[in-house]
């Protein structure tokens, strides 16, 4: 008996409203942040990670608000992540009431803004987001690379190693995300989510695919995952967190019920 | 109408504890402050913090914070959240060693390197998640603290931390976890309970020990 592996509902947040995508595409209304929050916190959510998905100039002032509101009635961790280039950036999101502030795209510019932020703020308010793709060749031992920009650049850098830079670095968490399997429900990428998570000390967060109930578990059992990380299966209502918990305890995994 | 005071000394998710206790006390006042005048004169007072020890130590060293808090410790109910539990020891082992405030005799440790559960798993640091608080009591037929009424001994609260409290006098104990050692995660005096884990971030029991806070009489 210890710590229960977390389930994190993912809420992607473009102007103010939740959205899903598939392959960071193809982009669905999913509701009000606050009351989409609001009720994975009463449904037993561990957590809860916001994305500012475009996270424009225009989009900043908008998601401090979502995070002041959330923060004000949802009382259980709260991650946010998009365009976070400073620390003061880092500062503005926690001020506003977020306990975790996720960086991605900038990390890969500047890895010395990991250990500043981390320095400043302590470990276990920095995640570090990492967009990975398999980059290998079918016939090839398996092999993945990180991008940036929601996944449009590729950068040439190795997932594992770089996982474990951000580690040395000082981030207290990395959040996984496959984005060959981002919104297609095939489950997530194990193999990446593995080599990560047994490379690093840190809790890994595995997203990116997760379609049915049985993909939650796997992520856990076979990737080794820490938590793991889904958004549409919950959005649209296929099912609770309720349900995913009491399919992960009769599998034998530890979850608070 | 009471007044409550969390401490600012820019160290800490200030407003996920106020706005947590003001969900729990709508009808008390709760001032986010460094004002140690305005810290002295509130009914009870609330210390979160989150960060590193050396920062958090320099900050309210800078804030001149350390002896006002010193002095109120004891007089009134004074709840102490995460950092604001460690920064109460004689000495924490983060950033190469720093004094702390000596209120609480004891150490704060780093986890071991590698931390296994008694299966020989590896255990992930930072300790981050839901974890079983069992209530101690230094004695069986003692009750349980008050602060853990209507909670549930071995609900899970949320931990964030990879340093731990090891307090010298186990009588202060009020609450243990089990994450690949036994260690303390509540320590109770007189007017005085600090916690380890996050209760503004734990949910309905969380709730729960800042509503008991609230409501209490300071008696251990």
């Amino acid at each position: 008996m210890g710590l229960a592996k977390r389930i994190i509902p993912c809420l992607d947040v473009d102007a103010g409203r939740v959205v899903k995508g598939v392959k960071f595409l193809d982009i669905r209304d999913a509701g009000d942040p606050v009351s989409v929050a609001r009720g994975y916190n009463e449904a037993g959510a561990d957590e809860i990670t916001f994305l500012d998905i475009t996270a424009s100039s225009d989009n900043r002032d908008t998601m401090y608000n979502v995070v002041e509101q959330v923060a004000s009635e949802v009382f259980i961790p709260l991650t946010v992540g998009g365009g976070i280039r400073a620390v003061s950036d880092v500062r503005r999101l926690l001020n506003a009431g977020a306990d975790k502030v996720s960086i991605n795209t900038a990390a890969v510019h500047n890895p010395e803004l990991v250990q500043e932020a981390t320095d400043k703020v302590g470990s276990q308010c920095i995640v570090v987001a990492i967009d990975s793709k398999c980059v290998s060749e079918p016939d090839e031992a398996p092999r993945w690379e990180i991008f940036t920009h929601g996944g449009r650049k590729p950068t040439g850098i190795d997932t594992v190693e770089w996982a474990v830079k951000m580690a040395e670095l000082g981030a207290g968490e990395l959040l996984l995300t496959s984005m060959d399997r981002d919104g297609t429900k095939i489950g997530f990428d194990l193999g990446v989510t593995k080599a990560v998570s047994d490379a690093v000390e840190i809790p890994v967060i595995a997203s990116g695919g997760v379609g049915e109930l049985q993909h939650l578990c796997d992520g856990v059992t076979k990737g080794g995952a820490d938590a793991v990380l889904a958004a549409s299966i919950f959005h649209f209502g296929e099912f609770s967190i309720g349900e995913a918990k009491a399919f992960m305890l009769n599998q034998g995994i530890e979850v608070r019920v | 109408m009471q007044r409550i005071a969390v401490i600012d000394y820019g160290m800490g998710n200030l407003r996920s504890v106020s706005k947590a206790i003001e969900s729990v006390a709508p009808d008390d006042e709760v001032l986010v402050t460094a004002d140690p005048v305005l810290i002295a004169s509130a009914d009870r007072i609330v210390c979160p913090g989150q960060g590193a020890a050396a920062d958090c130590m320099a900050a309210l060293n800078g804030a001149n914070l350390v002896e006002p808090i010193k002095e109120i410790i004891g007089s009134r109910p004074f709840m102490g959240i995460c950092m604001g539990l460690q920064v109460l020891l004689t000495h924490s082992e983060e950033n190469d060693g720093i004094d702390c405030m000596n209120v609480l005799a004891g150490k704060v440790k780093r986890f071991n390197r590698p931390l296994t559960d008694t299966a020989g798993q590896r255990l992930k640091v930072p300790h981050m998640g839901w974890s079983k608080v069992n209530h101690s009591q230094a004695h069986s037929s003692h009750p349980s603290h008050p602060m853990w009424s209507g909670i549930s001994d071995g609900a899970r609260f949320y931990f964030a931390h990879s340093y731990y409290c090891a307090p010298d006098n186990k009588d202060s104990v009020v609450g243990s976890c089990v994450y690949g050692i036994e260690f303390a995660v509540a320590m109770a005096a007189t007017n005085l309970f600090a916690c380890q884990f996050h209760p503004e971030k734990s949910a309905s029991d969380g709730l729960q020990l800042l509503r008991n806070f609230v409501a209490w009489d300071g008696a251990a």
